[in-house]
């Protein structure tokens, strides 16, 4: 047999079990995709505009490492108006390759081989990978559905241990939607606090919240120095395929994170840098008619569910309805398998979320109306029929 | 006026079939809520009508013409503009009529089977008017965009991947 060059711990990695689930999708035809993670939107044409503008004025070349001083700035003021925290943008704030470039440098710049990290599952696919290639350890702590799928302060305090270097928190999460609220957060925070971990809070969602603003858990007395926000550009301004994110953060992690990325990726694309700056100084409107939209959504979808039985809790956030499909007797893979053969429509299976997420399926609601409405007649067909055999 | 009814005025204006039903479930009110809206908005002249949007270039051997017409006229004392205004939009080829600022008083949109027939009106109706001093017509080539809905797009793809994180 010969030679494998790979490294060991790549070998380990498992394949996303999303990856799975397109190529089966991807091969049929006629297919409704609740599957899709991204906005469905068009991203709005004044940031395109700033964007080719760049290009025109021949921005081509390389920004700073940490990124446009005036995007930094604009980063700055959008944080301190929306949740109240204030960065300096010289050394507090880092503008990367999208919001997971911004977490693996953050894993990188804290975790050491054999530390710890607390994921909360279900949550995105990313996290768990992203640690161990960082030498660490994931820590799965389960959210279940009984509690809206929140974590508790108690449920963290278990599963710390003296190895336990951070927490990663998503909020609106991906793929329960769920949003913590500023009390549930205090909650959490002592934990931290006491136990003096780092957080790494995803907020890349946070736009998106249709019943309450979000809370940031950075704003929360005594987690600024400890908590390094992570967001970005992709989700509230549709902008996924620009690939801009950024941190935020106490300034020693700050700078080790952009020494990192000074060594592997420079810095993000530059006309992208352009079109997120007119997007937060000029944006707003196109964010807000978005939100409406996918509150619209949110509202018919859950509804629907519910009616056809797949019991369904309202998510606060993100564009995700988690549904339980245990009434089926089906596990989450072959309902969504059988879901897609029958009736040709996509969602992802909840256990590729983690195992807590085994009996429910994610569809997102970010496409529009007329498919939400036919693939919604789709699935209550598929679940009569399968109920009655 | 409330949110929900603003929405609910924004939905139709995109899609004037959307049925009740998942109006409600959109907007989280009961079905009969409304209808009892849309009853009262109609009532209130917010909503006027229910029409479609459509694309006569691509309606096979369909054959029309539309143009747009600056009008110059002399407003008539008392009334203003109002009386020429609406001399003018009761004309059936007339498909709207708006009052201007700048070099002109009136832009009238007009709809025909042939340019004869649109020139036709100018010359025969619109400027034999009393108070009409002169028109300018300009002839709609290609239409783009009308009513905020772009035309002629050729692909409304969904040009994401199947299934993403």
């Amino acid at each position: 047999m010969s030679k494998s060059y790979l490294a060991n711990h790549v070998k380990e990695l498992q394949p996303s079990g999303i990856r799975k689930f397109f190529d089966l999708a991807s091969q049929m035809d006629n297919v409704i995709s609740l599957g899709v993670g991204e906005p469905d939107f068009v991203t709005p044409w004044n940031v395109i505009e700033a964007s080719y503008h760049s290009l025109e004025q021949g921005y081509t070349a390389y920004t700073a490492n940490a990124g446009l001083i005036e995007l930094r700035e604009e980063i700055s003021k959008y944080l301190r108006d929306t949740f109240s925290i204030s960065y300096n943008p010289e050394d507090q704030i880092l503008v990367t390759v999208g919001a997971s470039q911004a977490i693996d440098l953050a894993l990188r710049a804290i975790v050491n081989p054999g530390d710890e990290v607390i994921v909360v599952e279900p949550c995105f696919v990313s996290y768990s990978p992203a640690i161990s290639l960082t030498g660490g350890v994931p820590v799965s702590v389960s959210a279940t559905a009984d509690n809206e799928f929140k974590i508790t302060p108690e449920q963290i305090e278990t599963a710390i241990t003296p190895r336990t270097k951070a927490i990663v928190l998503c909020s609106p999460n991906n793929p329960t939607g769920s949003v913590l609220s500023r009390e549930e957060l205090y909650g959490i925070a002592q934990v931290v606090r006491k136990n003096d971990l780092i957080v790494l809070s995803d907020e890349i969602y946070a736009e998106l919240a249709y019943d309450e603003a979000v809370t940031s858990i950075a704003s929360v007395d005594g987690m600024k120095e400890r908590t390094i926000v992570i967001s970005g550009f992709s989700k509230s301004f549709a902008m996924t395929g620009w690939r801009l994110g950024y941190a935020a953060g106490p300034t020693a992690i700050m700078q080790a994170m952009t020494k990192i990325h000074q060594y592997t990726m420079m810095c993000a694309p530059t006309m992208a840098q352009h079109g997120a700056l007119e997007a937060l100084r000029h944006g707003n409107e196109s964010v807000r008619e978005m939100k409406t939209s996918y509150r619209q959504r949110r509202n018919f979808v859950v509804k629907a569910l519910n009616e056809m039985g797949l019991s369904c809790h309202l998510p606060g956030g993100a564009f995700y309805v988690f549904p339980s499909i245990k009434e089926t007797g089906y596990s989450s893979e072959e309902f969504a398998q059988k879901l897609l053969e029958e009736e040709r429509v996509a969602v992802v299976p909840g256990q590729v979320f983690g195992e807590s997420g085994e009996g429910y399926i994610r569809c997102s609601y970010a496409t529009s109306i007329k498919q939400l409405d036919e693939s919604m007649k789709r699935m209550r067909r598929f679940v009569k029929h399968n109920s009655e055999i | 006026m409330e949110q929900k009814e603003i929405e609910l005025l924004k939905l139709l204006e995109k899609n004037g079939r959307m049925d009740n039903d998942t109006i409600s479930k959109m907007l989280d009110v009961a079905p009969v809520e409304v209808e009892e809206m849309i009853k009262q908005l109609e009532k209130e002249h917010a909503i006027l009508g229910y029409s479609t949007l459509v694309d006569w270039s691509n309606v096979y051997e369909y054959e029309g013409v539309a143009a747009l017409i600056d009008v110059k006229v002399t407003p008539v004392r008392g009334v203003g503009f109002d009386k020429i205004a609406s001399r003018i939009y009761r004309f059936p080829e007339v498909k709207a009529v708006y009052l201007m600022s700048g070099a002109y008083d009136l832009s009238v949109s007009v709809e025909g089977k042939t340019m004869m027939e649109v020139s036709r009106f100018v010359s025969d109706k619109l400027s034999t008017l009393d108070t009409v001093l002169s028109t300018t017509t300009h002839f709609i080539l290609k239409k783009y965009k009308h009513d905020g809905i772009i035309f002629d797009e050729g692909d409304d793809d969904d040009k994401r991947i199947m299934v993403t994180p």
